[in-house]
């Protein structure tokens, strides 16, 4: 095989790729970079399953995390594995368990092939887009629980958040494609049926006309009655909240055509215009259903509960349970093991505490707590295991009571889209149109009067304009979503353009959180030392030592021995004959330093010697201070960061005198920053990436959550955007103001159809042939329009 | 003219009959994944055929 000679060169690990820096774990010729890997490569050989690694190189997930025996003991409680499990019968269990790890053919054939290695296991279906497997076992012969372990052991643990209590999944809603599938079938046929007449069906077979005409009415029903529900409902909402909006026009616009062609069919005066009315119909659907297409596994609406476990370890008196989130009380003490997530705020009672607060506050860089000090919920422990005093309930924690502000709610009136607005007024427009030509005729000829006032009122729907502002918005979300800049829902486009502030968190947004910028002060170092430092820091997963390894380089092979590892100390072993000291100032040299604002650093000594430390910063990321450099000029810019002010002056310096910086911000002060300038009546543009951002994302007018990996979670936000791609901020607002010219443009080309339609109209002469002619001339055109405009655009802006 | 009428159910029974078979293909969710089929078939041996859900 290719990849058996690539392993004597770099000795990569065959399960997961990763370097091997411990070249001993060796089976069957392969080298693996941890046990975990070796594990899961022997359970698959066993089974015969090792086409899992024909299928792709390296498929596997690091395994160096040890996972402890219990971890899915609290799936054997059965009130927590009823709210889990989606159907449970006499034999049966079926559940869906959410497994980030999938990500190629490999993990697929694997997941699925589950009944292999289980033979309890009846079918497992994975869905790759969401990242479940969809699994039904048979519960007499196999657990909950196993099965969790199983899917564990093969490197893909489960994660099973509180969020997934007892909620059913949300089912995406089809009918919007059942009605635009109704609504295409009837539009087709009623079509057909009337070319016939428009091409001048002979007279003699009038019986074969009115055939056509009647089957044309019966298949206009489904169209009237059901396909444009959709556009009743929105019409009555919006009407009981005291609102016109563009739905109410084109209702009535769909009524008018619809009675009007009943009348002219079954007097036997005309054939109607149903073919019009349910192709706008279909047009129109087809429009919505575009601009609502989403990616399936971004979820703008994740609050507190999909970062939680479900159940956490309570310690009694004599023996320790598992208590579900909601069932913890005052003053229970909790046990904490590494990796866990603290659930609620907490007095620390036992044990070594190293809280990682980056899902909080985006800061990567973990806090020692001391004992007695209180630990908020969200964070992570690292390290050893810790006991906790519960002194809030879950739901009344310091970052729960941040998500349930009532400020907010959602104000619908801001929601209103500049498309309601201008079809108001354009229905007004219609009215008198329709009024005067009606006048008109009523003294010249009033015997198609009636005819010339429903003429205009078909000819003059804001159709035109929906179908312009849907597609428009569908061409843009869909090149946005090319560039990895996902919106939550169409009105965010608007709500983009119309922004003149824009305001950014630093850490994990403006900077990245890992590959810290490492400058050592002290005595020199010399390369050998260099890297010797670099490869005791190999031997541990804190956030500083992979920096610092990155920055030293690493010895090959692995010559460190008596490792140890002090959590919230620092780190300890012997490389080459040397004893090297890494960790905190009171580890290495015994004593705290004096000075303390130099951020992050980590102290180094050699056989007890002192040399210096290193000092970590957050990375820029690339092209940011470029960008904020532009955006100076058009923008006004805030940047508010939960950190110390060190990195004042550059940002002074990159951002210009008229930029307002705050540092040391509290979650609840980044909020009250934001309200503040909304009250001088700025939009808005919060960029954030922690849970610390997430109530500025929220009250914010447009709240975009960075993230370097759209599988990750992110706070609940407006919009998504890959941090790689951040730098296109500025073309992704002008490309959205852009949005707005294209939808006016395109609707005044379709105006000019409509006059043309009109002048024909109001002197009753709008014949079914040439309103079946424009109807669907005009709607191809503003299509075409729309979408050929936005890509030209994006093209420019190089999106 | 009876041809024709005859033509006529039979186009519309055969739309109809694609109609019922997109609702179809849309109730059962073959639009909810549109990733793992495509590798699914190129996968030897999956031997596992039994019911989606």
């Amino acid at each position: 095989m290719a990849f058996s000679t690539n392993t004597k060169t770099a000795l990569r690990c065959f399960h997961c790729g990763d370097t091997c820096i411990n070249t001993k774990i060796i089976v069957a010729e392969k080298n693996f970079c941890c046990e975990g890997c070796k594990m899961v490569y022997e359970i698959l050989n066993q089974t015969g399953m090792c086409s899992y690694y024909d299928l792709n190189n390296t498929p596997g997930a690091a395994q160096k995390h040890t996972f402890r025996p219990d971890k899915f003991s609290f799936l054997d409680d059965a009130a927590i594995a009823q709210s889990i499990i989606s159907f449970k019968d006499e034999h049966q269990i079926h559940v869906t368990f959410y497994l980030p790890q999938m990500h190629c053919s490999s993990c697929l054939w694997l997941i699925e092939n589950l009944h292999k290695l289980e033979p309890a296991v009846v079918s497992s279906h994975v869905n790759f887009e969401r990242k479940e497997a969809a699994i039904i076992f048979n519960y007499q012969y196999c657990s909950l629980r196993k099965v969790a372990e199983l899917l564990t052991r093969i490197g893909y643990e489960p994660c099973i958040s509180y969020s997934d209590m007892g909620k059913q999944k949300p089912r995406i809603n089809g009918s919007k494609i059942y009605r635009l599938g109704v609504a295409g079938f009837c539009f087709a046929n009623i079509m057909l049926l009337s070319f016939p007449e428009y091409l001048g069906i002979d007279s003699k077979e009038k019986s074969l006309m009115m055939l056509f005409r009647y089957v044309n009415v019966l298949l206009s029903l489904p169209v009237f009655f059901y396909s444009a529900g959709e556009f009743y409902k929105s019409a009555w909402q919006a009407i009981k909240q005291k609102f016109v909006n563009i739905d109410a026009p084109i209702v009535l616009a769909i009524w008018v055509t619809f009675f009007r062609s009943l009348y002219e069919i079954f007097t036997s005066t005309g054939g109607g215009y149903l073919d019009s009315m349910s192709g706008i119909v279909f047009f129109m659907l087809a429009g919505r259903v575009l601009q609502e297409k989403k990616k399936k596994k971004l979820s703008f609406e994740r609050d507190y509960t999909s970062y939680f476990p479900v159940a956490v370890t309570k310690v009694n008196e004599s023996d320790l349970t598992t208590v579900a989130l909601p069932d913890i009380q005052l003053g229970d003490t909790l046990k904490i093991y590494d990796q866990e997530l603290i659930p609620a705020d907490a007095i620390l009672t036992r044990g070594n505490a190293l809280i990682d607060y980056s899902f909080v506050t985006g800061e990567s860089v973990p806090v020692t707590k001391e004992m007695g000090e209180i630990i908020y919920a969200g964070g992570k422990q690292l390290g050893g295991t810790i006991e906790l005093l519960v002194i809030k309930e879950v739901a009344q924690g310091y970052l729960t009571s941040l998500w349930n502000k009532d400020a907010f709610k959602d104000d619908p009136i801001n929601d209103r889209s500049f498309v309601h607005a201008i079809s108001y007024w354009f229905t007004w427009a219609v009215f008198i149109i329709a009024f005067l030509a009606g006048l008109y005729w009523y003294f010249a000829n009033s015997a198609i009067m009636w005819n010339a006032v429903t003429a205009v009122l078909i000819v003059a729907c804001p159709c035109a304009l929906l179908l312009s502002n849907t597609f428009t918005n569908a061409s843009v979300l869909r090149i946005f979503s090319n560039n990895k800049f996902y919106l939550k829902n169409a009105s965010v486009i608007e709500k983009l353009a119309a922004a003149d502030t824009l305001v950014f968190d630093k850490t994990g947004t403006l900077t990245t959180r890992a590959y810290q910028t490492v400058v050592y002060e002290g005595k020199p170092l010399t390369s050998a030392i260099k890297q010797k430092i670099g490869t005791l820091a190999s031997q541990s997963s804190h956030p500083l030592s992979s920096a610092i390894e990155n920055w030293a380089g690493v010895l090959p092979g692995n010559p460190v021995i008596a490792f140890e590892q002090i959590p919230g100390s620092g780190i300890e072993g012997m490389v080459e004959d040397d004893l090297i000291t890494l960790g905190s100032s009171l580890f290495v040299r015994g004593k705290n330093d004096i000075n303390m604002n130099i951020g992050a650093a980590v102290y180094v000594a050699v056989e007890g010697v002192y040399l210096g430390y290193f000092k970590l910063k957050n990375q820029y990321r690339a092209s940011i201070p470029d960008m904020l450099k532009r955006l100076t000029a058009r923008f006004k810019l805030l940047v508010i960061s939960g950190d110390n002010d060190n990195e004042r002056s550059y940002l002074r310096q990159l951002l210009g005198p008229s930029a307002d910086l705050y540092f040391n911000q509290q979650p609840a002060d980044k909020l009250t920053v934001i309200e503040a300038i909304q009250k001088m009546g700025s939009k808005t543009v919060m960029l954030g990436d922690g849970l610390n951002d997430a109530g500025a994302l929220k009250q914010a007018h447009v709240g975009i959550a960075i993230t370097d990996d759209t599988n990750n979670f992110t706070p609940a936000s407006d919009a998504i955007l890959d941090a790689s791609k951040l730098a296109l901020l500025e073309q992704f607002i002008q490309l959205a103001k852009a949005n707005k010219v294209i939808v006016v443009t395109a609707f005044i080309i379709s105006i000019i159809y409509n006059l043309i339609g009109l002048s024909f109209a109001v002197q009753g002469l709008l014949s079914p042939m040439i309103a079946a002619i424009l109807m669907p001339i005009s709607s191809i055109s503003i299509l075409l329009i729309s979408f050929g405009f936005t890509n030209l655009i994006a093209k420019r802006l190089s999106l | 003219m009876s041809a024709i009428i005859i033509l006529l159910i039979t186009s519309i029974s055969v739309a109809a009959l694609f109609l019922v078979a997109f609702i179809w293909s849309v109730k059962s969710g073959q639009y909810d994944d549109e990733i793992s089929p495509p590798m699914r078939m190129l996968l030897d041996d999956t031997t596992n055929k039994s019911s989606h859900t």
